[in-house]
C-alpha cells in the first residue's frame, strides 16, 4: 500500500473529502437550528431532494446555477413551513410527519422531473473558484481553496451559525424554547413563531445540501440522487452534539471516509473494497457508540408545545 | 420606566372554573415594604387569586387598583410593566442557559446579546440583596435554593418592586428556607412589597407583617400577625380545631419486623450513597430516619423495597432475608411503601382511581377470577375505600393525576394499609401536604403502629418525627450517626446529628 499513496493521491483524497462534506454540513446545521428549537425533522431527506430537483431544473431552465440556488432557497423555505404547519400548528408526532415530508419530497421530486425533464440531461453547474494567493500554497492550497462557492459557503457557516445560537439574541431564544418552552413563554418569547424560523431556515438550508448535489457535484439529476445523506445528517446532528463545530467534525469524518473508499475503488488499492465501502457508516456508528453518554439533547426535542391549562 | 407600587388593592375578585368557585368576592391589600401572607389549604383559591394578579387568569368580576388607579392586567408581560414579579412554584429556567442568559431572556432588543452588561446589572442587584450568585454558572448546577433566587433576580431585573412567590419553601431545605425568609425580609425592609402564598404556619408568623386568610375560596380573616397566633390561623385556615397527633403509651419491643445489617448501596451517580447502614424496626414501632434529604434517605427506601440493588449486607423482612427478591416477592412478604414522589412512583398517573387501588393485588383474587378482572369486586372494594379513607373525587374513573396531593396520599395508603403490611416504608409521606392533610396522615400512621406495623418513617420534619416516632435515627452521609429513643431527642441534638457531629450531641 505504501508507495501509493504519496502526496497527489492524498491531496485527491483530501479535497473530494472536503467537497464531499458540503452537503452533510449543510443539512446538519440546518437541522442543528431545528433541534435545538425542539422539534427534529426527519424530512431531511425529502426536502433535500426537492432542492435538488428545484435547483436543477431551474439551472437548466434559466442557465445560470446561482438562479438555481435562489429557487431551491425557496422551496426549501416552503418545505419548512410545511413541516411546520404540520408539526407545530397542528402538533402532530414529529418522526411520523417529518416520514411523511420525506416520502413528500421524494414522489414529488421524482414525479416533476419524469413530468418536465424524464432522461438523464446534464447542465452547466457551479464552477470551482480558486481562491487567490491561498490556492497556491503547496498542498493546502488544492485541497482546501480550488473549489465552488457552495462548498466555501457550507464551512463558513460553521462559525456563522456558531455565532448566531451562542451569541445572538435570537440564538438565545432558540436555545431557550427547545429546552424549556414554557419559561421562555413567560418571558414572551414566542416559541411557536421560533419553531417555525427554525424549521424555515433549516429547510433553506437543506434543499441547499440538496442543490449542491446536481449543481455544484453532478451536474445533473437522477432519481433518488441524496441516496440516504439527508438521514446521515441528522445522525451527524446527534454526533455533534447540536454544536456546529462538532458537527464539522462528523461531517469531515464522514466525508474523508468516504472519498478515501471512493479511492480505494478507483484507484484498485490493494484493500478489500467491500470493506471500504462500509467504511464511512463504521466510522459513524462507533464515532456514534463512543460519543454517547452525557448527551445534550434538547430537553424539549420531539415535544409539542402546548401552554399550560392548569387550573 | 416602572413606577413605584405604593398601594396595591384586589377588590371584590370572583373567578369561576368549570365546577368551582374558586376566588368569591375577595380582598386583598398590601403597601410599600409590607409582607402579606396569604394564608390556606391547597385549593382554598391562593394560587388562582395570585395568577389572576400576575394576569394569567382574567376575573369574572372585581378590580385591581394599583395607586388608586384601576387597571387591567391580561399578561404576564403587562403585570411585569406595573412592576409586579411572579416566582411560581415550578420554575420557569431553562437548565442547560446561564444564570445570566435566563434573566435576559426574552429582553434583548439587539441582535448580539450582550452579556456583560447584563452581567453587571446582576451583580448590582445580587450586592444590593446579598444573593450570592454567579451570573456565569449553568442553571442545571445550581441547587434548588439557587434556583429560586435567579428566579427573584428574574423578577427584580425586570423592575419588579413587588413580588409573589408561590410555596416558595415547599421544595427547600429547612436551612435554605431560613436564608430565603432572611433574604424576603432584606428586600421588603428595602421598600418592596411581598406576597407570599403559604400554608406553613411557623413560616407565616417568623416572616409577614399581615396575614389573609382564605378558605374555600373566601377571605375568612385578615390580621395583622403580630396580632395573632399559630393556632388561632391554624383554626382559622382549616375553619375547626385542630387536635395535634402524638402517639401514645410507651413502646414495648416486640418482635422484629425488618431489618438492615450492613448495607452498602449506590446513588444514581455511582458513588456509595449507603455506607453500612444497620437498623432494626419492630412490631408496633415507628422509626424516624432524620436527615437533611440526599443524605441516602431515598437509597435506603429503594433498598429496602427492592428497587435498588444493594452492593453489600443483608435485609430481612418479617425473618426472611430479602436481600435479593424482586420486589413483586418483598411485596407479597409484607412490605408496604408510601414513595418519595408520590405521583409517578406511588400510582400511575394517567390510571383511575380504582386501577391504582387494586394496583398490587389485581392479578390475585378476589380482584382476579381465571385471568379475568372481576369488575364488580373491584368497583365495590374501591367504592368502599374512597369513602373510608375521605378520598376527594368525582368518580372512580377519575385519573389519579388529578388529585390534589392530599388526595394522591390517600389513595396509596389506602392501597398500602389495607393490604396489611407487616412493615410500612414511608418516605416523607406529608411533604407538600396542607395541615388538614397531613394531620389525617398522621393519625392512619398512628393507626398502623397500633395495629402492629413497623413503621419506616422519613421525614425532614423533626416536629412531625418527634411527635409520632418511638425511636429516630439520623442519617449522615450514608450512614446511621445515632439512634436515639424519642424521649432523649430534641431539637438540637438531632440538628448536630444531621450536621455530622456526633461528639457533642450525645
Amino acid at each position: 500500500m505504501d508507495g501509493i499513496i504519496n502526496s497527489e493521491i492524498m491531496i485527491i483524497i483530501l479535497a473530494a473529502g472536503i467537497r464531499l462534506a458540503t452537503p452533510y454540513l449543510l443539512a446538519a446545521l440546518g437541522e442543528m437550528f431545528v433541534q435545538r428549537s425542539g422539534v427534529y425533522n426527519l424530512g431531511v431527506e425529502g426536502i433535500m431532494m426537492m432542492g435538488a430537483f428545484s435547483g436543477f431544473y431551474a439551472t437548466l431552465q434559466l442557465g445560470s446555477p446561482l438562479l438555481g440556488i435562489a429557487v431551491s432557497l425557496v422551496v426549501g423555505a416552503l418545505m419548512g413551513l410545511l413541516m411546520a404547519l404540520v408539526s407545530v400548528t397542528f402538533k402532530a408526532e414529529q418522526g411520523i410527519s417529518g416520514i411523511g415530508l420525506y416520502m413528500f419530497g421524494w414522489g414529488l421530486s421524482g414525479l416533476l422531473f419524469r413530468l418536465y425533464v424524464g432522461g438523464i440531461t446534464s447542465v452547466e453547474g457551479l464552477k470551482a473558484v480558486k481562491v487567490p494567493l491561498l490556492s497556491s500554497i503547496p498542498f493546502l492550497g488544492p485541497v482546501l481553496f480550488d473549489h465552488n462557492g457552495l462548498v466555501y459557503t457550507a464551512f463558513l457557516l460553521v462559525p456563522v451559525t456558531g455565532f448566531i445560537l451562542f451569541k445572538s439574541s435570537w440564538g438565545l431564544n432558540v436555545r431557550a424554547v427547545g429546552n424549556k418552552p414554557e419559561a421562555a413563554d413567560t418571558l414572551g418569547v414566542s416559541v411557536v413563531l421560533i419553531r417555525y424560523q427554525c424549521l424555515i431556515v433549516g429547510g433553506m438550508l437543506a434543499a441547499l445540501a440538496g442543490a449542491f448535489l446536481t449543481i455544484g457535484q453532478a451536474n445533473m439529476y437522477a432519481d433518488n440522487i441524496t441516496a440516504g445523506r439527508g438521514f446521515i445528517a441528522i445522525a451527524l446532528v446527534y454526533f455533534g452534539r447540536w454544536s456546529p463545530w462538532g458537527i464539522l467534525l462528523g461531517s469531515l469524518l464522514f466525508s474523508l471516509a468516504d472519498s478515501f473508499q471512493s479511492m480505494v475503488q478507483v484507484l484498485g488499492i490493494n484493500f478489500p473494497y467491500e470493506l471500504a465501502v462500509v467504511l464511512p457508516y463504521m466510522v459513524t456508528i462507533i464515532a456514534l457508540a463512543i460519543s454517547y453518554g452525557r448527551v445534550w439533547a434538547p430537553a424539549a426535542l420531539g415535544k409539542p408545545f402546548q401552554r399550560g391549562t392548569r387550573g | 420606566m416602572v413606577k413605584k407600587i405604593e398601594h396595591l388593592e384586589m377588590v371584590g375578585i370572583t373567578k369561576r372554573f368549570p365546577g368551582v368557585l374558586s376566588n368569591n368576592n375577595v380582598n386583598i391589600q398590601i403597601k410599600t415594604g409590607e409582607v402579606l401572607a396569604i394564608l390556606g389549604e391547597n385549593g382554598a383559591g391562593k394560587t388562582t387569586l395570585m395568577n389572576i394578579l400576575y394576569g394569567l387568569y382574567k376575573p369574572d368580576a372585581g378590580k385591581i387598583l394599583l395607586n388608586g388607579k384601576q387597571v387591567s392586567i391580561n399578561s404576564p408581560k403587562e403585570a411585569i410593566a406595573l412592576g409586579i414579579g411572579m416566582v411560581h412554584q415550578h420554575f420557569m429556567l431553562v437548565p442547560t442557559l446561564t444564570v445570566c442568559e435566563n434573566v435576559i431572556l426574552g429582553l434583548s432588543k439587539s441582535f448580539i446579546v450582550d452579556i456583560k452588561t447584563a452581567t453587571q446589572r446582576i451583580r448590582e442587584i445580587t450586592d444590593t440583596y446579598g444573593l450570592a450568585i454567579n451570573p456565569d454558572a449553568y442553571v442545571w448546577q445550581l441547587s434548588v435554593g439557587e434556583q429560586q433566587r435567579v428566579e427573584i433576580i428574574k423578577a427584580l431585573y425586570r423592575g419588579a418592586n413587588l413580588l409573589i412567590l408561590d410555596e416558595p419553601t415547599a421544595v427547600l431545605t429547612p436551612q435554605e428556607s431560613k436564608e430565603l425568609i432572611q433574604l424576603l425580609r432584606n428586600m421588603s425592609a428595602q421598600g418592596n412589597s411581598i406576597i407570599i402564598i403559604s400554608h406553613k404556619l411557623h413560616e407565616v408568623m417568623s416572616l409577614s407583617d399581615r396575614v389573609t386568610v382564605l378558605r374555600d375560596g373566601e377571605v375568612c380573616a385578615d390580621v395583622c400577625t403580630r396580632e395573632t397566633s399559630q393556632d388561632a390561623l391554624a383554626q382559622l385556615m382549616v375553619g375547626r380545631e385542630m387536635a395535634p397527633c402524638q402517639r401514645e403509651g410507651t413502646f414495648s419491643p416486640g418482635k422484629a419486623v425488618l431489618e438492615l445489617q450492613e448495607v452498602y448501596s449506590q446513588g444514581d451517580k455511582g458513588t456509595e450513597a449507603l455506607t453500612g447502614v444497620s437498623l432494626t424496626i419492630r412490631e408496633g414501632e415507628i422509626l424516624g430516619i432524620a436527615g437533611v434529604s440526599g443524605n441516602g434517605q431515598k437509597e435506603l427506601a429503594e433498598v429496602i423495597a427492592g428497587l435498588r440493588k444493594l452492593s453489600k449486607g443483608k435485609i430481612s423482612l418479617n425473618g426472611k432475608e430479602s436481600t435479593k427478591m424482586s420486589p413483586a416477592n418483598i411485596i407479597e412478604q409484607g412490605l408496604g411503601y408510601i414513595p418519595e414522589d408520590r405521583l409517578r412512583v406511588g400510582t400511575i398517573p394517567s390510571f383511575s382511581i380504582w386501577e391504582n387501588l387494586i394496583l398490587k393485588d389485581h392479578h390475585q383474587r378476589p380482584f382476579a377470577k381465571h385471568l379475568l378482572l372481576q369488575n364488580r369486586v373491584i368497583m365495590s372494594h374501591s367504592s368502599s375505600l374512597v369513602e373510608k379513607y375521605g378520598i376527594k373525587t368525582p368518580t372512580l374513573e377519575t385519573p389519579t393525576s388529578s388529585l390534589s396531593g392530599g388526595n394522591i396520599q390517600r389513595v396509596i395508603l389506602a392501597r398500602e394499609i389495607t393490604r396489611s403490611p407487616v412493615a410500612l416504608v414511608a418516605a416523607y409521606p406529608t411533604r407538600g401536604l396542607d395541615i388538614g392533610a397531613t394531620e389525617y396522615l398522621h393519625s392512619k400512621l398512628l393507626e398502623a403502629r397500633s395495629n402492629g406495623i413497623g413503621v419506616l418513617l422519613i421525614s425532614e420534619d423533626l416536629e412531625e418525627l418527634m411527635s409520632l416516632c418511638d425511636n429516630i435515627a439520623v442519617l449522615y452521609e450514608g450512614r446511621v450517626m445515632k439512634v436515639i429513643p424519642v424521649e432523649e431527642a430534641n431539637e438540637r441534638v438531632l440538628g448536630l446529628l444531621m450536621a455530622g457531629i456526633a461528639e457533642q450531641a450525645s
